[in-house]
């Protein structure tokens, strides 16, 4: 990793991209989507992408490919060049050689870009077979290495097992050595860590710089976290609405970046750290007046919590034991406070989220507002969800796409029968105002909003029934950094004029540090560390804690090698 | 694994209990009267009320079901009204023709239906899905006479390529065969078409493409066999389709089989030969299920207990 931020523009240039332009062709004409896109790639060195959804840098890396679907975007003009080979014009069985060869790929989601129904073994050696003249006993034992190059635990057992098998890490490590099988001269790597975890995003960041070299690929990096970049990049293109904006080497965008674009992006990510020596969060409210108190009745309640998925009694008495997916888990939160319950995937987090909320079967004591929640049927709970609302991870799939916005705000008054027609209208017009959208947009349908915009409807929905406790599942994982932090913004501003409670789940540790006043951390559904934000973060006492800590890439090139 | 087969085999036989309770009591119902259709018009009613006696149609339904019960645990299914042959011996000797029939209607429809749908899939949205999806169409919807009928006067009674009925050859069994497989050929055109459409669109069909394989690898070793993992589990219960199928088209084409021992059986009120080819029947839906079942995990590795 030492000379990773070495100039590279003295090596040869391996892929010239020029005037790359895209049109997405729908029933309405033609869109624009890609822009004159021009960027060199050196030999031997990092290029990140960088941009939010929607700036166009996986139809860039697909176009490269070649990959994009003929029928819906059309290349209008440019050049891709590998060395002083034209991809664009290049008929489809010479570009397949190239594809896999010259040029690899690999992708965001690992749990769903290996074939399910093919062993592990099987994917390998096809993607061998396909450039080289091997047998299948040659193929097997180089994949076999490419196995123990990507420093898989036990490699040879894996060649025989499914993917579903293998663990998110694991399988990003299959593809990766799948790309590389085949030494091509560029690696494509569309944000290649975003779906893992923070630990697990960590050693896949340093096995590529070390593959890297080792197989001496060049890399173009697509991602939208700016920590992600300064953490690998030697050179960053910056992408937004199919331009690239700005572009240099990865100090100068970080310190001295010239469009306003990039320093408000580079400005949004939240920097673990940022919040050093506070104990709450920022004051957001525009509202001087308000009064902070600290009630001393706790909203929520947790003792003993468990959830054991998969237990049931069988015909002898003797049923499946069931997997143990939370333990002994108790805490309170009270008013006006924001508890951060974090951890890597299967800690037991959104388990211990949805059995607060009686969304599944527990054991242990909940109470909200001091009425206990026991039975789990429907109609026992109803007066507790008056109380407590759930906002989702994924503001796509949580709102009905054939009810309009107003509808599905007033869902909860119509269900707990609430006021009539006219006030169901007004109450709509003044939680959109609340979560900074126009009242008009109550006739319109969710498709017509971005993931921010959704992400507010959802606020404003579980705000309807004015409750006293709102569950925030991964609320913002999946917005882009600049949105994210308005959304976030925007429940620390309801938060204090509303005296709100969030139970706040995340694995994005930075985010929980602007976000919470105390903090617990999660492993195998067993608390392992709690306490006040300020105390789990600027001293950590349990080794997992730091870890988690430490994983978080940093958005501070200069920074790269000292941890 | 043992303990769900032996489960599975439990409500498999609760199954076939219940088939013949309820098989048992509509034949009761029926308004026609076996023992008058044997002994004929000009029969004297001492005639009709010997040949019930004789029959045990005398007796109430609940010891006639007893009874019927206690022969089937000793494997025996009644003697034919009619022929006065054993109906097990019947239909054992029948059987054999309606498996083939069945065997070769079953790869008519996944042969037929997965090239139809593969083809619509691959050409979504254009003209040759729109044909081979309005082909399927009218598969899915003809009745089987109407197809069994069609087929005969084109390719039999006008293009003479294939006789009208009878059984022996391979010629024999084409038209049989076809409009046996054409009904569920065309569902699983349909089927085949929406799960590939989806599959082609799946993260990994796009890692197989980015090795730089030929397209049509893609398609037949990538995105085909996860398309066909739900639609493998439906031949299962298909064969109960088939089941009702092959009363009409034995019948049409004159092919020797149980649905065509069933039809006359039908027609002459020979209550044990419809109830034996009832439970056969029920029996072959139950074990193309069961068979469904097992079969499942063998594919899907992620299915696997």
């Amino acid at each position: 990793m030492k000379n990773t931020q070495k100039q590279a523009s003295g090596a040869p240039v391996v892929l010239t991209v020029e005037d790359l332009t895209l049109d997405a062709l729908t029933p309405f004409g033609s869109k624009r989507v890609l822009d004159g896109i021009s960027f060199k790639l050196h030999e031997g060195e990092t290029l990140c992408l960088a941009g939010e959804s929607g700036s166009g840098k996986s139809v860039t890396s697909l176009a490269i490919m070649r990959l994009l679907p003929i029928t819906s975007l059309r290349v209008t003009r440019g050049s891709i060049k590998l060395h002083d080979r034209e991809l664009l014009t290049l008929h489809e069985s010479a570009m397949r050689n190239v594809r896999g060869a010259d040029i690899a790929m690999i992708f965001q989601e690992p749990m769903t870009s290996l074939n399910p129904v093919m062993r592990i073994g099987d994917q390998l050696t096809e993607a061998i077979r396909t450039h080289q003249k091997m047998g299948v006993g040659d193929a097997r034992r180089a994949a076999l290495e490419m196995l123990d190059a990507v420093k898989i635990t036990d490699a040879k057992r894996r060649l025989d097992q499914y993917p579903h098998e293998l663990s998110g890490g694991m399988r990003q490590r299959v593809m990766i050595s799948m790309a590389l099988s085949c030494r091509p001269k560029v690696l494509i790597a569309d944000e290649p860590t975003t779906a893992l975890d923070v630990t697990v995003q960590a050693q896949i960041l340093k096995l590529l710089q070390e593959l890297k070299s080792e197989f001496g690929a060049s890399i173009i990096m697509i991602t939208h976290d700016m920590g992600v970049v300064a953490e690998v990049a030697d050179r960053v293109a910056i992408m937004k609405s199919g331009k690239i904006i700005e572009a240099g080497t990865t100090l100068k965008i970080f310190e001295n970046p010239q469009e306003a674009y990039t320093q408000e992006l580079i400005a949004a990510v939240p920097r673990l750290g940022a919040r050093k020596g506070t104990d709450s969060p920022p004051r957001i409210s525009s509202v001087e007046n308000v009064e902070v108190q600290t009630p001393s009745t706790a909203v929520l309640n947790v003792e003993e919590l468990a959830v054991t998925y998969g237990a049931k009694a069988g015909w002898f008495g003797k049923g499946a034991v069931g997997f143990s997916a939370v333990r002994g888990v108790s805490f309170s939160l009270k008013p006006g406070r924001t508890l951060g319950l974090v951890g890597e995937s299967g800690s037991g987090k959104s388990t211990t989220g949805k059995a607060v909320l009686g969304l599944i079967p527990f054991s242990g004591k909940v109470t909200i507002d001091g009425v206990p929640i026991t039975k789990t049927s429907q109609a026992a709970l109803k007066p507790m969800r008056r109380l407590a609302q759930m906002i989702f991870q994924d503001p796509y799939a949580s709102l009905d796409p054939r009810m309009t916005v107003g509808e599905a705000i007033a869902e909860p008054l119509v269900i707990h029968q609430i006021g009539n027609k006219n006030e169901h209208r007004d109450e709509v017009a003044s939680l959109l105002r609340k979560v900074g959208l126009s009242p008009d947009v109550a006739t319109r349908y969710p498709h017509e909003f971005s993931g921010g915009q959704r992400q507010r409807i959802c606020i404003a929905r579980a705000l309807t029934l004015r409750p006293k406790l709102i569950v925030a599942d991964e609320s913002v994982a999946a917005l882009d950094v600049s949105v994210r932090a308005r959304v976030l913004d925007l429940m620390l501003e309801l938060q204090e004029t509303m005296g709100l409670a969030y139970l706040f789940i995340s694995h994005d540790m930075a985010v929980v540090e602007r976000m919470c006043h105390d903090v617990m951390v999660m492993r195998n559904g067993e608390v392992v560390e709690s306490g006040s934000r300020r105390k789990v973060f600027e001293s950590p006492q349990v080794a997992y804690t730091k870890e988690l800590l430490s994983a978080v890439p940093i958005p501070d090139p200069r920074r790269r090698n000292a941890a | 694994m043992l303990a769900v087969l032996v489960k599975r085999l439990g409500s498999s036989c609760l199954i076939l209990l219940g088939v013949a309770a309820i098989t048992f009591v509509l034949l009761y119902c029926m308004p026609a009267d076996p023992a008058v259709m044997i002994a004929g018009r000009t029969a004297t009613p001492t005639v009709v009320a010997n040949i019930r006696h004789e029959l045990g149609l005398d007796q109430p339904l609940i010891m006639q079901f007893f009874n019927y019960l206690a022969n089937l645990l000793k494997g025996d299914l009644g003697r034919s009204y009619v022929q006065k042959s054993q109906v097990s011996s019947l239909i054992a000797a029948r059987l054999p023709a309606t498996l083939i029939l069945m065997f070769s209607g079953i790869v008519v429809e996944v042969v037929l239906g997965t090239t139809l749908g593969v083809i619509a899939a691959l050409n979504r949205g254009r003209m040759l899905d729109h044909i081979v999806m309005g082909l399927s169409f009218i598969g899915v919807s003809a009745p089987q006479f109407v197809v069994s009928l069609f087929f005969l006067i084109v390719f039999a009674a006008n293009l003479g390529w294939f006789p009208m009925s009878g059984f022996g050859t391979f010629n024999h069994i084409v038209l049989p065969a076809l409009t046996l497989g054409v009904l569920g050929a065309g569902w699983y055109a349909r089927m085949v078409r929406s799960a590939l459409v989806e599959v082609l669109t799946q993260d990994y069909v796009r890692t197989a493409r980015a090795k730089g394989l030929t397209g049509v690898r893609v398609v037949l070793r990538h995105a085909l066999p996860n398309a066909l993992l739900p639609i493998i589990a439906m031949i299962g219960i298909d064969i109960g389709q088939f089941m009702s199928g092959v009363v009409v088209v034995e019948a049409v084409f004159g092919w020797p089989g149980i649905g065509q021992l069933a039809w006359q059986a039908i027609q002459q009120v020979d209550i044990p030969i419809i109830m034996g080819v009832t439970l056969v029947s029920a029996l072959a839906i139950v074990m193309g299920n069961f068979l469904a079942d097992i079969l499942a995990p063998m594919i899907d590795p992620r299915i696997r207990v």
